[in-house]
């Protein structure tokens, strides 16, 4: 299970645009280095990156090689309501990672 | 000493091609520009249409030391609402070995279009960066980055 790392705020107001923090340890490896004796390492990177917040879906983002290793992205949203904010990584060689938060919002 | 002096003159001819040589050998591990393959990456998102510049803003540190890591931004002025908002931010290299870098769907949900993250370059190049919005119009900006580090280019495990 790759460690991952959330930094959403605890609390918010209505209505407030929140900027949430997310990075995943995770090689992104890209599939265009080679090893001493010549051969291709296959490429391993995380693909698709999502975060719903309370099951409706508020960002997405396609990965590709030249996203450097531990993915770290930050982004928006407008608090709406107390609730989960769940965050899922899939990619490679059947990875996934899910992590989830809480927020308080008055 | 003197007997035979063309064995010294081959050694500096052969010195020389080994250098010419190297520097091609060098040249060619260096990422060429591949102009088709950006291009082609870029028409797949747009569609075709045409890219303005302006209303982007790319924030990319001009000179980078290490390209498998340069913090990159980038905002986009939007009103943000349910009519009129940011679909996607898509991000572009032209000298790597595949051009696209991520991209990125926001809704009006999002409040204001500004993202940030860090990306892998494999050379001195510039980057795009394309926000496609909810009317169908795109909009650019870009920004020259020098690299003297490249990625891909350190030693494998």
């Amino acid at each position: 299970m790759a460690r991952a790392l959330i930094n959403v705020p605890a609390q918010a107001k209505r209505g407030e645009i929140i900027t949430i923090k997310t990075l995943i340890s995770h090689t992104m490896e890209t599939g265009f280095r080679h090893t001493s004796v010549g051969a291709t390492i296959p490429r391993d990177i995380i693909t698709t990156f999502t975060c719903t917040y309370n099951g409706e879906e508020i960002f997405r983002a396609d990965l590709f090689p030249a996203m450097a290793a531990n993915p770290f992205i930050t982004f928006t949203t407008i608090a709406t309501g107390s609730g989960t904010l769940v965050f899922n990584w899939t990619g490679d060689n059947g990875f996934t990672a899910t992590e989830s938060s809480t927020i308080t919002v008055e | 000493m003197f007997e035979n002096p063309t064995s010294r003159r081959q050694f500096f001819v052969a010195v020389g091609s080994l250098g010419a040589m190297l520097a091609v050998r060098s040249a060619q591990a260096q990422v060429a520009a591949n102009p088709a393959a950006f291009g082609a990456a870029i028409g797949k998102v747009t569609g075709g249409a045409e890219v303005k510049k302006g209303r982007v803003k790319l924030d990319i540190p001009p000179l980078s030391e290490n390209g498998n890591t340069v913090a990159t931004s980038v905002t986009v002025e939007s009103p943000m609402t349910a009519k009129d908002y940011v679909k996607a931010i898509h991000l572009f290299a032209e000298k790597n070995p595949q051009p696209n870098i991520i991209s990125v769907h926001l809704g009006p949900r999002a409040g204001k279009a500004a993202i940030a993250t860090r990306i892998r370059l494999a050379d001195t190049q510039t980057v795009t960066a394309i926000a496609e919005m909810s009317d169908g119009s795109f909009w650019q900006d870009t920004g020259d980055v020098i690299i003297t580090l490249g990625a891909c280019l350190e030693d494998p495990v």
